[in-house]
């Protein structure tokens, strides 16, 4: 099973993000996946987290993820040390950032100026979902798109594709 | 049939939608609201030819079910936890009037301390007020229940109605891949409703009327009957179901590994996926680890439970419930039935999941293990047993 943590703050989509992850891998046959929000009252701007189970097979365990194999953060103002510790031994966290990581285990991109170039907006949940796209074999870029297509109101879907495929091919030429 | 990624609550928008209930009414409460708002989205754009009725509560919500099903409308609502309280009065209303409602209850944890997440002391504590109750396991089972109890309620013999409980949050908030059956056939599958006892100008007869000392056992007795019955048609439903729709169900329980089993858990709702999963675990390690799902709590699975347990050494019962000053309702209905069946095995109550508390595979490993101690009683999990900490 592949899960993943994903963090955000109310208002930053993550748990849209979540959920269409889940969607994509379940497109096919043979996979199944789980999708959810930490659950209970939200506030725009507190932080947030939601998770997203994949597997081959059904499954069972509806709890939330304690050790990821991937953590997503919209936000780095939410990043920092604990991150590492909810990781399983080869995890990797997956950053929205200005900065520069030498850390391995980091995978970083300026997800912002991609979403403020494409959507207008610093809203960075489908820009982060195509970066995963990129570092997760089980997610292509025809899936981004059918699901995009088929979760979100018509007008967002074309700008959130563009955005989400940017984001792929940026982690990829990094690769 | 298309394969959709939908929540609980979604799911069972979906199955309703199925259904074609004439009315609805209902009120908003935390986790069920979702289903509430799909309902009303879908009679908005014309998916669904429904009445939709905004009510001021509860109370009014299932008297307004109700009064529609006593015109022979198919009626539908939804609550959970407070707002199930508040309806409560009604609840047997409905029952002893014999009106086959379907509502939807999110299982939620009552006040107080108030809390809006998961456990079923809701469904449980009005287990007495007339009503089939079933417990869905996953998203897929809260969608084909939709349809089912409608069968089920509206069947000449059963004429109760029909509570479908989903655990609140963890399933009503959790979203899954979920085959959404066409109209075609869910309309092969589900009959119009018909009633003969119905206001009705042309043939006038009278509903929800009083009856004294004389005649009320033999009313309550005729209730009891009913609900009875529905067990046979459960069979009958699922039976078809399975034609049409491919998929199928086992009764009132479900059991797993449970052949040769020798410690044997019983339990209800989504939790299911992770005992059937920690069961495996156990079982590759060569303990012989089998699980009981109760689906229906009313009509209760007595024999199906006892001839399950029949060669077991103990049987543990996991619900998120506590009668207090007592024990769980769960472990008293089971250890009755297993009394009834002449079985003398040590049973063990496992308080759990109160108020949304995670409910974890070790915890699940540690009941297998703490069930070998030939305990017999109630043990809070993480806390303690019969008012002491025994660990």
């Amino acid at each position: 099973m592949t899960e993943i943590l994903w963090h955000g703050r109310g208002g930053q989509g993550a748990f849209t993000a979540a959920r269409l992850l889940g969607a994509a891998y379940a497109l096919h046959e043979g996979r199944y996946a789980l999708a959810f929000p930490s659950f209970g009252p939200e506030r725009r701007g507190a932080p947030i987290r939601a998770f997203t189970k994949l597997d081959a097979r059904p499954i069972g365990d509806r709890s939330e993820i304690e050790k990821a194999d991937f953590s997503i953060f919209l936000d780095d103002t939410l990043f920092g040390e604990q991150a590492f510790s909810q990781l399983k031994p080869n995890g990797k966290i997956l950053l929205n950032t200005k900065r520069h990581w030498e850390d391995p285990k980091i995978v970083f991109l300026n997800a912002e100026a991609i979403a403020l170039e494409i959507l207008g907006l610093s809203i960075t949940n489908t820009v982060m979902l195509g970066a995963f796209s990129a570092v997760f074999d089980g997610i292509t870029s025809d899936d981004i798109v059918e699901v995009i297509h088929e979760n979100m109101p018509k007008k967002l879907q074309e700008k959130n594709i563009a955005a989400a495929l940017a984001a792929r091919r940026a982690i990829l030429q990094e690769k | 049939m298309a394969r959709k990624f939908l929540s609980g609550n979604e799911a069972f928008a979906e199955g309703i939608r199925l259904s074609k209930p004439q009315v609805i009414s209902a009120y908003p409460i935390t986790p069920q609201t979702i289903v509430v708002e799909k309902l009303s989205e879908m009679v908005e754009n014309g998916s669904l030819k429904a009445e939709f009725i905004h009510v001021e509560s509860e109370h009014s919500a299932l008297s307004c079910a109700m009064g529609a099903s006593a015109v022979g409308a198919r009626a539908f609502t939804a609550t959970s936890s407070q707002g199930l309280l508040y309806m409560a009065e009604c609840l047997t209303y409905a029952a002893g009037g014999r009106f086959p409602i379907v509502m939807m209850n999110a299982n939620r944890s009552t006040a107080l301390p108030w809390n809006i997440y998961g456990d079923q002391r809701d469904s449980l504590s009005q287990l007495d007020c007339g009503w089939i109750q079933v417990y869905a396991k996953d998203a897929q089972e809260a969608l084909d229940l939709a349809l089912m109890s409608y069968y089920v309620a509206e069947h000449r013999e059963v004429s109760t109605p029909f509570m479908v409980n989903l655990d609140g949050f963890v399933l009503t908030h959790t979203y899954e891949t979920v085959d959404v059956p066409t109209e075609e056939q869910a309309n092969r599958f589900l009959p119009a409703f018909e009633s003969d006892h119905k206001l009705d100008l042309d043939h006038p007869c009278n509903l929800a009327f009083s009856a004294g000392p004389e005649h009320n056992s033999a009313f309550k007795y005729k209730e009891h009957v009913g609900i009875l019955k529905a067990k046979g048609v459960v069979a009958q439903a699922e039976e078809k179901f399975a034609e049409i729709f491919g998929r199928e169900y086992t009764g009132l329980t479900e059991n797993y590994r449970i052949k040769d089993a020798e410690y044997v858990l019983v339990t209800l709702g989504s939790i299911f996926g992770l005992a059937k999963e920690t069961v495996d675990r156990l079982r590759e390690r060569g303990q012989k680890a089998g699980l009981i799902r109760i689906r229906y709590m009313r009509p209760f699975p007595a024999e199906e439970i006892a001839e399950a347990v029949r060669n077991a050494k103990a049987v543990a019962v996991l619900e998120k419930d506590i009668s207090f000053g007592y024990e769980g309702t769960v472990y008293t209905n089971v250890n009755s039935a297993l009394q009834k069946a002449g079985i003398s095995l040590p049973t063990v109550n496992f308080i759990g999941g109160l108020g949304g508390k995670n409910i974890s595979g070790e915890d699940i490993e540690e009941i297998f293990e703490e069930l070998k101690e030939g305990y017999r009683g109630v043990k809070f999990m993480g806390i303690g047993g019969d008012g002491q900490w025994r660990r």
